[in-house]
């Protein structure tokens, strides 16, 4: 999308009022119609906005036309919940390390939390060169405002050039707020990263219709350039024990750490012991299930296979299984390296959250069913014969 | 309902709800045209934000419990009329619709820029209810940008309201591995998931008031908005391309005996299987 301005001769009525706008003498009328010299026109838009019959087509350039080289290095938000990183920051900062490296910058972290600094090592020997650690007792655990705060001053003080998070509940409540602070462009859900060679911007790619179409999206004019990452997405950085680090505890002002909302309580989910949104292998369940009870024998299966259990909006929406388990449009959207579809037809919506997942195989007495479509392997078959022998044959391979 | 007192809530003020919705295409099925690299919207109905819907209906229920009204706000081209009109014949007051060329291209600092300047303009509200994300572009950045923009706080994936009254409002958020309790002054902004109700159809009634209705028709310069943070300009990113990805091809249909394919599957997911569960 290259920068372009042209005259649309049918409505200009050579008023001369872009030409008396130009501030670079571009433009002159002849014959009662502009004519822009293309050799001094620097698509600045002065004249797009003067002209008053919409006769001038401006499409803006998307190249940097702002000093953005005091923007340095590639941060990455090390997510944590009870002081225990994610493991999307360690996906994080392999992707950041490479990207870094291509922009010749340093790769940092920014770890926020009470409690915290010595998990700073760790992302050292993950490939942070430096770490911006903020440890308050106020900061104990995500609270939108405080965190918010806290990341606008270190990126206000210090000048990012990329700055990625995980798009987890917490990356994209946090960087929606920081990115309109900052004036920063925000990119969601990114399943691909990559630095243009010549810009040197940041192409961020990212699903966008449910997955059916994918976008490169760049922040030409603006820094840090934001993205939320999906998880699973981006190879983990291997932790080395021996890389070397910078420890840069920052101090933060009081006022900062007001937050006008708190959390009251916690509950976490007792249903399941697996995240489907990081879970290698999901064993998931729709309407084929046919009531609640039968989902024992998905449990059950996930449990030899140490997975999450996942479920259809068919099957949220009878009541068998909690909300949290829907994969979908309207759920989540999973990448898993094995995706179990028992008794799941695999309407639009539902492949729209499996459609990144390595290996999908389907169980469906349905030889119709939309899901074999997309299915690496399929059975045909009645799903209460086949997950029980299923989860025989993986417990005896697994030895469990 | 129309001299209801508020239960449990005695308000100074009555309450007023704004509730920002989005019109998008109704299918997730889109094709791009090869040749002009553009969506192809054609043929293609646009519907509420299914999110959204459950921001509404939310705005209802809080409406029926403590009082007060409801207003929806939206950008978009002057069609977007309809997604008011539809949500008004739910049972929303009021409807109004953003809508300027200069708007065109908004990403969502600009749209949430703009969206903020007229509930600035609006002036005197409780709680701005956004559904979570919108479906075509899934980005969840809106109602946060919203918040900031009116240095507000917020509470995302909200899957349940525990109890409001004129001060402060406490909500149940959704988190990956559980949920939380959050306390939050008002005014604030919620952004909602499924779980948290579900929409109600129009009424007979509703869709009479939703023909009827006037709806408020903002442009930019009603809005007073800076040039320079709306549309194409204001948009800190730009798209460079779009692409079609790879269709996923279909693989392999196992036959025979269940015990047959559960162990050609077996035997087919063996190293993955003993990687992952490592």
């Amino acid at each position: 999308m290259a920068a372009s301005i042209k005259i649309i001769d049918e409505k200009c009525v050579g008023c001369n009022l872009c030409v008396k706008a130009c501030p670079f003498g571009a433009i002159v009328v002849e014959n009662k119609l502009a004519r822009i010299d293309y050799a001094k026109c620097t698509i600045c838009g002065a004249c797009f906005d003067a002209c008053r019959f919409e006769a001038i087509d401006l499409k803006k350039d998307v190249g940097t036309t702002r000093d953005l080289s005091g923007y340095k290095d590639v941060w990455v938000f090390a997510e944590q919940t009870e002081n225990k990183i994610q493991s999307v920051t360690y996906e994080l900062l392999g992707e950041g390390r490479k990207l870094a490296e291509s922009l010749g910058m340093d790769l940092c972290a920014v770890l926020v939390g009470s409690g915290i600094k010595d998990k700073a090592q760790d992302l050292i020997a993950r490939g942070a060169r430096k770490v911006y650690v903020v440890d308050k007792p106020e900061l104990a655990y995500f609270q939108d405002e405080s965190y918010a705060a806290v990341l606008i001053d270190l990126v206000n003080r210090h000048k990012p050039n990329v700055l990625l998070c995980g798009a987890t509940t917490i990356g994209r409540s946090l960087c929606a707020r920081v990115a309109v602070s900052v004036n920063a462009g925000l990119t969601a859900d990114c399943t691909g990263l990559a630095i243009d060679p010549e810009t040197k911007n940041l192409l961020q790619t990212r699903p966008a219709f449910g997955g059916n179409i994918m976008a490169t999206i760049i922040t030409p004019n603006n820094r840090p350039q934001m993205a939320t990452v999906r998880h699973k997405v981006m190879k983990e950085a291997v932790a080395d024990a021996g890389r070397k680090g910078e420890v840069l505890l920052q101090d933060i002002a009081v006022s900062l750490l007001k937050a006008r909302s708190r959390r009251v309580k916690y509950e976490a989910e007792t249903e399941t012991t697996v995240n489907i949104a990081e879970a290698d292998i999901i064993v998931s369940g729709g309407r084929g299930m046919q009531n609640p009870e039968n989902f024992a024998i998905l449990k059950e299966l996930a449990s030899v296979l140490g997975a999450g259990v996942g479920a259809s909006r068919a099957a949220v929406d009878s009541n068998w299984i909690p909300y949290s388990h829907q994969v979908g449009q309207t759920g989540k959207t999973v990448c898993p390296k094995i995706y179990f579809a028992c008794g799941i037809s695999g309407q639009i919506q539902h492949l729209a959250g499996i459609s990144a997942s390595d290996i999908i195989v389907a169980i469906n007495k349905d030889p119709e069913a939309p899901i074999f479509k997309v299915a690496t392997y399929g059975i045909v078959g009645d799903l209460f014969k086949v997950v029980p022998l299923l989860t025989a044959e993986f417990r005896k391979l697994l030895k469990k | 309902m129309l001299f209801a007192v508020p239960d449990r809530l005695v308000l100074g003020k009555r309450m007023h709800i704004i509730v920002c919705i989005k019109q998008v295409p109704d299918t997730t099925d889109v094709k791009i045209d090869p040749k002009t690299n553009t969506l192809m919207r054609e043929g293609v109905t646009s519907i509420v934000n299914p999110f959204d819907m459950y921001a509404v209906e939310e705005s209802l229920r809080l409406k029926e419990k403590h009082g007060g009204t409801v207003t929806a706000l939206t950008m978009g081209p002057p069609q977007a009329e309809t997604a008011l009109r539809e949500v008004i014949s739910m049972g929303v007051d009021k409807g109004i619709l953003l809508s300027d060329r200069a708007f065109a291209g908004s990403d969502t600092w600009a749209t949430s820029y703009t969206l903020a300047l007229a509930i600035r303009k609006i002036g005197d509200f409780s709680v701005i209810i956004c559904g979570k994300q919108a479906s075509d572009g899934d980005t969840a950045q809106v109602g946060p940008g919203i918040a900031t923009h009116l240095d507000l706080p917020q509470i995302t994936y909200v899957r349940k309201i525990e109890e409001m009254d004129d001060k402060h409002i406490v909500a149940q958020r959704l988190l990956e591995e559980g949920h939380e309790y959050v306390d939050s002054s008002l005014p604030c902004v919620l952004t909602v998931v499924k779980e948290i109700n579900e929409p109600r159809l129009a009424s007979l009634k509703g869709k009479m008031n939703a023909k009827k209705a006037v709806i408020v028709k903002w442009t930019a310069q009603d809005l007073g908005a800076e040039s320079s943070k709306i549309g194409l300009e204001g948009s800190p990113t730009k798209v460079v391309k779009i692409f079609t990805p790879a269709p996923r091809q279909g693989g392999q249909i196992l036959t025979g005996e269940p015990e047959e394919m559960v162990r050609k599957l077996a035997e087919s997911l063996k190293d993955v299987v003993i990687a992952a569960a490592k």
